[in-house]
């Protein structure tokens, strides 16, 4: 019942490969390629060598003592996303997809980017194999993210400003996707997230499912039992479907996914198409989307420019529906706050995107004392975002 | 009016050694109380088949100008509604087959069964869904070739022979061939290889082929219609609404039109 349907890439309804004509044979060549890498040894075998030598996996799970004092529960485990090269989550899926679109001949790799992680990750990954990279972002990400931006740069991407509609990740999508679809032949688009047409949201959580296998082992480990609940962000879902994967066998652990309610889900301004939007097709698949009576979607809004998407990874969108995951929010300001007081209480400072996570479990951590280990997915460091909290709170521009 | 049937639209060129011009207009742009007019004007001027864009907010398959018509159109508020009642104004005094031209989305948001009836009261002849390729939606795609509407599909440069059939198979009115990679808008030149990769379809498919992406002058739509069953102009005529106004986008389908019976 938790397990996907295969037929056409869906989980359950959702899912699926709604694009233009134009891209149904690279998306076919894509899934071919993937089916014979997974049963390849070779292609494995590097990319372990990759995550262990390079990425400098495993990462971390840390217990959390102070953190854990705070919300009133002994046990409080962060697993240590963040000190991955590059600084987050998105390095596992970028290293798969760019051996797989060596495998395939593709000589240049396209992204769309939010708050520049997967920007980063895949510039880094371009670098490293000699690939030619362009990264597309919205004009507002690359103001609030300008640090990631020189990032890109440094590591050799070019970086597309996106002028068009939200001028957000949304957009900065649509352009890779136009880009995709004009140079399909020699190019290959590596998605960031578990969203996209078939087979990229079942690929990404693949690639990522390495969070949530080492996460398993080193709570059993640790506590000698599995977690009570386990709790991640989610934008697009990728570091969330990364760590629940693992876990979705396992029905005595809940599966916990944080949205970014903004302002607040009652002022429109927000982007938790779990909990406000409704099925219907964005970027080549069905899920859960931010629309408005006729069908066009909805502006985004985050503190988080990793969260600031309306739509959101079919997946999701199938473990809500049987309800094996359940899906929460909290406010820019909750996150905020998050952002402050891991950084004070654990010397640790998280993204924004991933003090989503760990504002949830300040807020309604002690609810699981008496029930097990909370485990938080800390996807990203916050570097990215010091001089944005800075600006956001008023202390004008630090760079 | 009792409107043309697609198939019929085709054959009246067909029989006199000639292709269908279909032009396409965003519904909405560059007014939003204009399409009626413009659908008018375009059908006096020769248009055999009007393709009707309805816009949506990620039109992810468009270029620059299609994209610019489309934000453009939603910000003077046109719905999927207003589209339906431009083309019944149309209908009123015109004949000429419309396909309707659609991103999914706001056709699942409507209800696709209520869209198809109204679409069909509203003097549709046809229906073209830019994002639901053939075999991505058995249900949907079965509910649209059900309805009385041609269920337009396209074929791209990039896809594969047994696909091709496949396609051929699930299409009626016209098959739509992109005729290069890449998102809509006008292009300089066509490929070479169009005669050959148009012959092909031919022999795999009964249904007119008509022929767009790119093309925006009289000498490419002459060019085109010398292969092909159709040719469809799409950006060039958008631009030309937009900078110039109607008369002037009318003055330019008769200019393709003269191009296309002089090649």
């Amino acid at each position: 019942m938790t397990e996907e349907t295969t037929l056409q890439g869906r989980f359950g309804r959702f899912g699926g490969r709604y694009v233009p004509e134009t891209l149904m044979h690279a998306l076919d060549e894509l899934e071919a390629a993937y089916a014979a890498a997974q049963t390849d040894r070779g292609f494995t075998a590097e990319l372990d060598e990759l995550l262990a030598d390079f990425v400098g996996r495993p990462s971390p799970l840390q217990k959390a003592k102070r953190l854990g004092e705070a919300v009133g529960h002994p046990s409080v485990y962060l697993k240590r996303e963040d000190l991955n090269h590059t600084g987050a989550h998105k390095i596992n899926n970028t290293l798969g997809q760019v051996l797989l679109a060596r495998r395939m001949g593709k000589s240049r790799i396209i992204a769309e980017t939010g708050a520049g992680q997967h920007g980063v990750a895949t510039a880094t990954a371009c670098a490293l194999f000699d690939l030619e990279c362009v990264v597309y972002m919205g004009r507002e990400d690359i103001e609030r993210q300008a640090l990631n931006v020189y990032r890109m740069e440094l590591l050799g991407a070019e970086v597309r400003p996106v002028e068009s509609g939200t001028r957000t990740l949304k957009d900065a999508t649509n352009e890779a996707i136009r880009d995709w679809v004009t140079n399909v032949e020699s190019t290959h688009y590596i998605i960031g997230s578990v969203v996209g047409p078939a087979p990229f949201p079942r690929m990404v959580r693949d690639f990522q499912t390495v969070i949530g296998r080492e996460a398993r082992a080193q709570i059993l480990q640790a506590e000698g039992r599995l977690p009570a609940a386990v709790v991640a962000c989610v934008g697009g879902g990728s570091n969330a479907m990364g760590i629940f994967h693992a876990f979705v066998p396992d029905s005595e652990v809940e599966l916990i996914g944080v949205e970014a309610a903004g302002e607040g889900i009652a002022t429109g301004h927000h982007s938790a198409s779990l909990a406000a939007g409704d099925p219907g097709v964005l970027h080549g698949s069905l899920s859960y989307l931010l629309q408005d009576a006729d069908g066009q979607v909805a502006p985004a809004h985050s503190v988080s420019a990793g969260l600031d998407y309306p739509g959101v990874g079919p997946e999701h969108a199938f473990l809500k529906d049987t309800g094996r995951a359940s899906y929460t929010s909290v406010t820019d300001t909750e996150a905020l706050d998050a952002f402050h007081r891991l950084a004070r209480l654990e010397g640790i400072i998280p993204a924004l995107e991933s003090a989503h996570a760990v504002a949830y479990v300040l807020r309604d951590g002690g609810d699981f004392r008496a029930r097990g280990p909370v485990v938080i997915c800390l996807s990203g460091r916050g570097d990215k975002d010091v001089a944005h909290v800075a600006r956001v709170e008023g202390r004008g521009r630090l760079i | 009016m009792t409107p043309r049937s697609i198939s019929e639209a085709f054959e009246r060129r067909r029989a006199v050694g000639q292709a269908a011009l279909i032009p396409y207009v965003t519904a909405g742009h560059p007014r939003p109380d204009g399409t009626a007019d413009i659908l008018g004007a375009l059908a006096a001027a020769g248009a055999d088949v009007v393709e009707l864009g309805i816009p949506f907010s990620d039109p992810l398959a468009d270029g620059p100008t299609i994209q610019r018509s489309s934000f453009e159109a939603l910000r003077g508020g046109t719905t999927v509604h207003k589209v339906l009642d431009a083309l019944r104004a149309f209908r009123a005094d015109s004949d000429v087959p419309v396909v309707l031209f659609s991103y999914l989305n706001p056709l699942v948001r409507y209800g696709m069964e209520a869209f198809l009836a109204d679409a069909v009261r509203s003097g549709a002849q046809g229906l073209l869904v830019t994002d639901l390729p053939v075999g991505s939606d058995p249900g949907l795609e079965e509910e649209i070739a059900h309805s009385r509407l041609d269920l337009i599909r396209l074929v791209a440069p990039t896809t594969d022979p047994e696909r091709v059939e496949r396609i051929a198979a699930a299409s009626s009115g016209f098959l739509y061939y992109i005729s290069r990679t890449g998102v809509t808008g006008a292009r300089a030149s066509l490929r070479d290889s169009l005669a050959e990769e148009v012959r092909a379809l031919r022999r795999v498919t009964e249904v007119p082929v008509a022929v767009g992406f790119g093309i925006s002058t009289p000498d490419q739509a002459a060019a085109v219609a010398a292969v092909a069953d159709g040719v469809v102009v799409g950006s060039a005529l958008v631009q030309t609404l937009e900078e110039r106004g109607t008369d002037a986008g009318a003055t330019f389908v008769q200019a393709l039109r003269k191009g296309m019976d002089r090649g």
